[in-house]
């Protein structure tokens, strides 16, 4: 299953060799229907968002953003994102460094185990949280005893997001590290080289764009996450409300501008990360693109 | 929660100025309550917190910050139960408070003997909304029962506002057939027939009969039909009286094991208290809810027309009785529902 | 513990170490709570719990549109994959973006933004409608909003694989006389049939566990349009937590065998394919 999660694009197809093209017809055909169902699913939900955000126009949508309760959303929703995120891709680093350099008994089941949190509906990821720490479970209960709060404050916030984000950055470092191997890795060691020295000298330059991929999936599911968060949130206006939450609240009090001004603030987020990722994989291109390709030859060969 | 200000030059004049004025504390205080409500009450208690807080500060000296949060009133219920720090509740229906007396024993079980009318200080009523014109010529809860009218309400099931919708109708096919409970059941399933639509939340259900165009009518709470009136135009909707109805009794509560670990009793207690006051109950009519001092009521008589209310405790026996038969499993909403029908 | 061929490398012990204890931490223990709570039923309130005739209409509903939302997303997401790696086309950079936003988009705004699009006043909906199609608030609803959710996994499981696939193999099965249609049925289709089972088992995953964009659009129909999630949150505004965890039991097994399913049989093409 983990060889094809690679979403690490890599060496474009290519288009010139005419045994391999299709007939125009067939192409236009493919595109056409390619850009009739993302419009379908996408585009047009997408675009939606964003006329609704504007259609009092801008000076409503950005007084709707710079409300208190606004910034104190996207602060949690920021704030929440940093420490999941990192922690996820620490995970994901030293679950890949184990998985793809190592065999022992039981690594089937570990990887689907990082997989599990796909599977667990969000509401039911916020439940488990509440059934665990909430003041009526034992640990809640002695945490709570001791003046520490987890559910319905930020801690919990940050769990129930790790929760949902959690195989995200393994799943996509895993496939990768896999197939560049781990001849570099022993070269580096033979010749004398420190544990750490070759990781971050010989791995890290290999996987850095799969790193960086995890870390924007990762990214825009923490800062997108609802159901979970819903649970354990409390919902306490201006503390304890994400983005997510403030704009169901928004929604459900009329405010329509305001909810999806917040929701295509989201977006823009979203896509922000992306192109950013786009643009840095595009300028450092040539050498982790010729590694790959060294490490591919010498895999089929 | 309570914090002092630090602030020496200030201290200073305050002290001093309270000496010269004979004021009872010698600095100011910062608390916090948190007021967990469900879902349509914002700009209520944004309103009522402005004017208590100015009070309060007139009063003490302290100043008072009130924390909102809001969703179902059930999941608010159960948020607290599971620890939310609410210092005081005011939820959608008594059942949500009960729950939190019995399963985390917050609170004593007479909590609602312990404010004026039942710790209800706001009523509602449950309406029916229609659009202009009434084109399908509802009257009463009657004629939401004829084929081709298409009801929305939300599932009593996840929603505690919908649970006084349903009783409003179950109450008023009791009473027209004698208190047949056979017919009373035939007459609400074949109310929920007519339902296409059963969204999770009362405003939900809201914004299916009024963005989405779905239903000829829209049972929902007064509050909110006003709410939606003005929300969305006078001209588009109109508010239909049925010739008999609920009750609908938010109430509210301080939760005493939260208020005595915060030292926050006195302010809690203060709070709801001021809800019953003349300049509460007017912040209550202001936004929709019937208020109970008679004066007020008086004031705001042609917002609110008299019609006869049922009540969930001279009728339904309380709301353990009535959420046990109606919203529990396999209760009188679930039998609606069955394979086949 | 670690085969001898690899021992030149290090930090076995500390990264096994590291990724056992976060799996524990984060989701074990607390996944175990359900577990848990599920037994403190009978096995006779379980059976009643997760075996009444509303919960197998739901059961009904969410497998199916799921089966449903995952074979759309498999076939088309094909079809974008395909477009995306092979061809060249304006504005291709930013759609290719814009793939991962479903992953973003907090599902309550996918749902509200779904219905205001294909209820009979929005967008689509005003079109479809007269025509008998009946998208929000029927169950044809709950399919577009769980195609929504899974589209960029599909996608970008297959993506990948298309673009790693070497075009020579394409050139030589041209060469030796092989149609186009041939070649891709005899040379691309088995490379891409492990993406595209992930991606499948992904998409089918994550669209069972959907709750924040179906509630809106399904219209929450006991018997018709009541999907799983919707149940379990029924059960706990009734505060009955166990009842509640037992449906989650067994909608985590289901998924849980699932991904196991579609993990052997992964294994087991990519075995066929290398032999």
């Amino acid at each position: 299953m983990f060889e094809n999660f690679g979403w690490l694009s890599q060496s474009q197809a290519d288009p010139r060799k005419s045994a391999t093209a299709d007939p125009p017809l067939v192409r236009f055909a493919l595109i056409a229907i390619a850009m009739l169902f993302l419009g379908l699913f996408l585009f047009i939900p997408v675009a939606a968002v964003f006329a609704q955000a504007l259609q009092h126009g801008l000076g409503e949508y950005l007084k709707s953003i710079i409300d208190p309760e606004a910034r104190s959303a996207i602060r949690l929703t920021l704030m929440t994102a940093a420490i999941a995120v990192p922690l996820n891709v620490l995970f994901g680093v030293a679950a890949s460094w184990a998985i793809a350099r190592f065999d022992f008994p039981g690594k089937q089941t570990l990887l689907t185990l990082i997989d599990i949190p796909f599977s667990v509906s969000p509401v039911i990821a916020g439940m488990m949280f509440v059934l665990l720490l909430g003041v009526r479970a034992p640990i809640g209960g002695w945490l709570y005893d001791h003046g520490i709060r987890i559910i319905f404050a930020e801690p919990g916030i940050v769990l129930a997001t790790i929760f949902v984000t959690f195989p995200l950055a393994a799943r996509e470092l895993i496939p990768i590290m896999q197939a560049v191997g781990s001849e570099e890795e022993e070269a580096a060691i033979v010749l004398g080289a420190g544990g750490w020295q070759t990781f971050l000298r010989v791995t890290l330059p290999n996987v850095k764009w799969g790193l960086l991929y995890g870390m924007v999936l990762c990214n825009a599911r923490a800062m997108g996450e609802f159901g979970a968060v819903s649970v354990v949130s409390g919902h306490i206006r201006g503390h304890t409300n994400t983005m997510p939450l403030y704009i169901e609240i928004m929604y459900n009090d009329y405010h329509y501008v305001a909810a999806f001004a917040v929701s295509s603030l989201l977006t823009l987020l979203a896509i922000a990360t992306l192109i950013a990722k786009h643009f840095l994989e595009r300028r450092v291109i040539p050498v982790p693109q010729k590694g790959a390709d060294e490490i591919e030859t010498k895999v089929a060969a | 929660m309570f914090r002092s200000k630090f602030n020496l030059k200030l201290a200073a004049v305050i002290t001093a100025m309270s000496l010269l004025l004979n004021l009872s504390s010698a600095h100011a205080k910062e608390i916090t309550l948190l007021n967990v409500s469900y879902d349509p009450t914002r700009e209520l208690y944004e309103a009522v917190n402005a004017q208590f807080a100015k009070n309060w500060k007139a009063k003490t000296g302290d100043e008072v910050t009130i924390n909102q949060s809001h969703g179902g009133s059930g999941k608010q219920a159960r948020a607290v139960i599971d620890g939310l720090e609410a210092d005081v509740v005011t939820l959608g229906l008594a059942g949500d408070i009960d729950a939190i007396s019995d399963k985390a024993n917050l609170l004593p079980s007479n909590w609602q003997k312990r404010l004026p009318d039942n710790s209800v200080p706001y009523l509602s009523t449950i309406v029916l909304l229609v659009r202009t014109g009434n084109p399908k010529k509802i009257h009463d809860w009657d004629d939401l029962v004829k084929p081709g009218v298409s009801v929305v309400t939300p599932n009593p099931k996840t929603s505690g506002g919908a649970r006084w919708n349903f009783l409003a109708a179950w109450g008023y096919a009791l009473k027209k057939n004698g208190g047949d409970e056979a017919k009373a059941n035939d007459f609400i399933s074949a109310l929920f027939k007519n339902v296409p639509v059963l969204d999770s939340g009362a405003r939900g259900a809201t914004t299916t009969f009024v963005e989405r165009g779905i239903g000829d009518v829209l049972i929902a709470w007064e509050n909110e039909a006003l709410m939606a009136r003005k929300q969305f135009g006078q001209d588009k909707f109109e508010i239909v009286y049925p010739s008999i109805s609920i009750r609908a009794e938010p109430p509210v509560a301080w939760v005493d094991k939260v208020t005595s670990r915060h030292g926050t009793a006195d302010v809690a207690k203060a709070y709801l208290e001021f809800l019953y006051t003349p300049a509460g109950q007017e912040i209550g009519a202001q936004n929709f809810y019937r208020p109970r001092d008679p004066a007020v009521t008086a004031k705001y008589a042609s917002q609110f027309p008299a019609l006869p209310l049922l009540t969930i405790d001279g009728d339904f026996g309380g709301w353990k009785t009535a959420e046990a038969k109606f919203f529990g499993d396999g209760g009188v909403f679930d039998k609606i529902y069955q394979p086949g029908s | 513990m670690a085969s001898k061929k690899n021992n030149v490398l290090p930090g076995f012990n500390l990264t096994l170490g590291f990724t056992l204890a976060y799996l524990g931490i984060v989701v074990l223990i607390p996944l175990s709570t359900i577990f848990l709570k599920t037994f403190t039923l009978t096995w006779a309130e379980f059976w009643h719990a997760v075996m009444s005739p509303r919960t197998l209409a739901a059961y009904r509903l969410s497998f199916g549109a799921s089966l449903a939302g995952a074979l759309i997303n498999s076939v088309f997401g094909f079809v974008v994959a395909w477009t995306l790696v092979r061809y060249e086309f304006p504005f291709k950079k930013l759609i290719d973006v814009m793939v991962d936003l479903p992953f973003a988009l907090p599902t309550s705004v996918a749902g509200i933004t779904l219905t205001a699009i294909y209820a009979q006043n929005g967008w689509l909906g005003r079109f479809l409608e007269p025509h008998g199609v009946k998208v929000a608030f029927a169950p044809l609803g709950v399919v577009v909003a769980l195609t929504f959710v899974g589209l960029p996994f599909t996608v970008r499981t297959i993506q990948p694989v298309l673009e790693d696939l070497d075009v020579e193999y394409e050139e030589a099965a041209a060469t030796l006389g092989a149609g186009r249609l041939q070649t891709f049925a005899r040379v691309i289709m088995p490379a891409l049939i492990p993406a595209l089972l992930t991606g499948f088992a992904l998409a089918f995953a994550r669209a069972l566990g959907e709750y924040g964009s179906v509630v809106f659009i399904s219209g929450n129909m006991p018997m018709r349009t009541e999907v799983v999630p919707l149940l379990i949150m029924a059960k706990l505004e009734q505060f009955d937590y166990a009842g509640a965890t037992a449906i989650a039991v067994v909608m985590l097994v289901v998924s849980f065998l699932l991904l196991l399913g579609v993990n052997i049989l992964q294994r087991w093409s990519s075995q066929r394919l290398a032999a």
